[in-house]
C-alpha cells in the first residue's frame, strides 16, 4: 500500500501492472512495455509522473542560494522560462540528486526533483536555503504528465489552457511557460521532443483520458526506463548517488566552473578530484551478440581492469542489449561483461544510444 | 486468456507439457509466467540432442526486468527447439501455449504422471496465488 498519484485510479481502470517505485504505487506497462516504448519514439506517449517532487523557491536571495547549493549556474537562466539540467552535491562532490530547474520570474524559481529522493531533497534544500531567507515550498498539490514523442506536443496542444496554446507550441527546448497553476515546459527523459506539464492535481484525470482519447499511448515506468537508457540518460540511485562525484558518472558536462569565484556545495571536492589523473571513467556499452547486460555485471577490460554497468537493459529500439557503466580509465573500444558465468563481448562507445527516434550509433 | 488448454499438463514452475503421438513431449511456460516476466526480449535455448536431467537447466527466458531459468519438468534428449525464438521471443508472450513452444524432447522414463499436474489442479494452484 504505497503512495497514490491523482492518475492511480486511472491506470488501475487501464489495467496497468502496478508496481512500487520508492514507495508510489506506480504503472509498470499497461500491457506491453515494448510498445509502449516503441509509441513513444514513433508517435506519442504519456507518462504519468506526478510522483516527482515539485519544489518552488520565492525571495530575493533565490538567485545566490540557487548559484551556491547547485552544480550548474542559474545565472545562465536570464529569459523567463529558461530552464537547465544539473546535480545538486554534497561537501564531497557526491550527488545529492539530479534535477531540472525552471527560472519563472525574477526571484522564483521551479525544482523539479526526483520522487525517491523527496524527504532528503526537501530537507536539503530547505537547511541550505536558510542563511539566504529563501522560502521553499513543496507543491505536492499539483500532477505533473510527461507527453513526449514526435507528434506529443501537438496532441497535448489541445489539453493545455487554451490561451497558452500558440505560446506554447512556440516554446524553444528546456524552455517553460505557466498559464495560472499550469507549467508547460519543453524537457523530457525519454530523448524524444515533448512536454512536461504540471498542472492541479484535479485537473489531471481529465486531462489524461483527453490525451488518451488523441490516441497518444498511456506509458509505464517499464517504458520510461528503456526510453532514457537508449537516451544516455542518468537515473539518480541507479548510475549515481551520494557516493559518486559527477564527473565519475557522465555528468562534468552539467558542471559549471566558470565563473571561477562562485563557490557552490562541493566545488572544492571536485576541482580536487578533476586534478587527478587515472579517474573512472563513465561510458555506454553495445553488447555485440544476443543476450541482456544488467545492472552490476563486472566488466573486463584486458590489461587494464575492472569495472561494473550501473544501467544494464534492453535497447527495443534497436533490438540489442546496451548499458551504462563505470570503467577504469584508458583509452579502449571493448571490453567483456560477465553475464550469467559468461564472458561476453562488448564494445565501449559514447551514448546516448538513440534520440529523435533515430539509432545514433553504427550498429 | 483465462482457459488452460485442456490436452496439457503442468507444474509448480509454470511450465505446461504435451504428449505428442510420437511419444514425445513439447514443452513451453504458461500464461502466468509469461505475464510475470513481461516482454521476453532473449531466448537461450539447449542444443537439440543435448540430454536434459529432471529439475536441470533447460532455457534461460530474459525479459527487459530479468532473466528466468526455466527447467525442464522430465528428463529427456532434446528433439527440436523452436529456433523462431531467437528473433521473436516475444512469441512466447503472444502465444505461450502454441507459437511459444520451446522445447520438444524424447522423455527418458515416460511422462511421470506424479511430477505434473491436470489443468483444473493447476488452476487452483494459479487461484491460490492470486487470492
Amino acid at each position: 500500500m504505497g503512495l497514490k498519484t491523482p492518475l492511480y485510479s486511472k491506470h488501475v481502470e487501464a489495467g496497468a501492472r502496478i508496481v512500487d517505485f520508492g514507495g508510489w504505487d506506480m504503472p509498470l506497462h499497461y500491457g506491453s512495455q515494448v510498445e509502449e516504448h516503441h509509441a513513444v519514439r514513433k508517435h506519442a506517449g504519456a507518462f504519468d509522473v506526478s510522483h516527482m517532487t515539485v519544489v518552488d523557491l520565492q525571495g530575493e536571495k533565490t538567485t545566490d542560494f540557487l548559484r551556491y547549493v547547485l552544480a550548474n549556474d542559474v545565472a545562465k537562466l536570464k529569459d523567463a522560462g529558461k530552464a537547465l539540467y544539473t546535480c545538486m552535491l554534497n561537501a564531497d562532490g557526491g550527488v545529492v540528486d539530479d534535477l531540472i530547474v525552471y527560472f519563472l520570474e525574477s526571484a522564483r524559481y521551479r525544482l523539479v526533483v526526483n520522487a525517491a529522493t523527496r524527504e532528503k531533497d526537501v530537507a536539503w534544500l530547505t537547511e541550505q536555503a536558510e542563511p539566504f531567507s529563501v522560502d521553499v515550498t513543496e507543491r505536492s498539490e499539483l500532477a505533473m504528465i510527461a507527453v513526449q514523442g514526435p507528434s506529443a506536443r501537438e496532441l497535448a496542444a489541445a489539453v493545455i489552457p487554451s490561451e497558452c496554446r500558440d505560446t506554447a507550441l512556440g516554446l524553444r527546448p528546456f524552455y517553460g511557460l505557466e498559464a495560472g497553476e499550469w507549467l508547460v515546459a519543453r524537457t523530457g527523459y525519454t530523448g524524444e521532443d515533448g512536454w512536461e506539464i504540471v498542472m492541479p492535481a484535479d485537473d489531471a484525470e481529465s486531462a489524461w483520458q483527453a490525451l488518451l482519447d488523441a490516441g497518444v499511448a498511456p506509458c509505464g515506468l517499464g517504458a520510461r526506463d528503456t526510453l532514457r537508457l537508449e537516451a544516455g540518460m542518468n537515473l539518480y540511485g541507479t548510475d549515481m548517488d551520494g557516493t559518486t562525484s559527477p564527473l565519475e558518472s557522465g555528468l562534468g558536462w552539467t558542471i559549471a566552473w566558470e565563473p571561477e569565484n562562485r563557490d557552490f556545495i562541493g566545488r572544492d571536492a571536485l576541482s580536487q578530484e578533476r586534478g587527478k589523473k587515472g579517474r573512472q571513467k563513465f561510458t555506454g556499452l553495445l553488447l555485440e551478440d544476443r543476450g541482456v547486460l544488467r545492472n552490476h555485471q563486472r566488466v573486463v577490460v584486458d590489461g587494464i581492469g575492472d569495472g561494473e554497468i550501473t544501467s544494464g537493459g534492453f535497447s527495443p529500439t534497436m533490438q540489442r542489449s546496451i548499458a551504462l557503466a563505470r570503467l577504469p580509465a584508458g583509452n579502449y573500444a571493448g571490453a567483456v561483461v560477465e553475464v550469467r558465468g559468461k564472458l561476453l563481448a562488448v564494445r565501449v562507445l559514447q551514448p546516448p544510444f538513440v534520440r529523435n527516434g533515430k539509432t545514433c550509433i553504427d550498429l | 486468456m483465462s482457459e488452460l488448454p485442456g490436452d496439457l499438463r503442468f507444474t509448480n514452475e509454470h511450465e505446461w507439457l504435451r504428449q505428442e503421438a510420437d511419444g514425445s513431449v513439447t514443452i513451453g511456460i504458461t500464461d502466468h509466467a509469461q505475464t510475470a516476466l513481461g516482454d521476453l526480449v532473449y531466448v537461450e535455448l539447449p542444443e537439440v540432442g543435448q540430454d536434459l536431467e529432471a529439475g536441470g537447466e533447460m532455457a534461460v527466458v530474459e525479459s527487459v526486468k530479468a532473466a528466468s531459468d526455466v527447467y525442464a519438468p522430465v528428463a529427456g534428449s532434446v528433439l527440436a527447439v523452436n529456433d523462431n525464438l531467437a528473433d521473436d521471443p516475444e512469441k512466447i508472450n503472444a502465444d505461450p501455449y502454441g507459437d511459444g513452444w520451446i522445447i520438444r524432447l524424447q522423455p527418458e522414463g515416460g511422462m511421470d504422471e506424479g511430477e505434473t499436474m491436470d489443468p483444473d489442479t493447476y488452476q487452483a494452484l494459479l487461484d491460490e496465488l492470486e487470492a
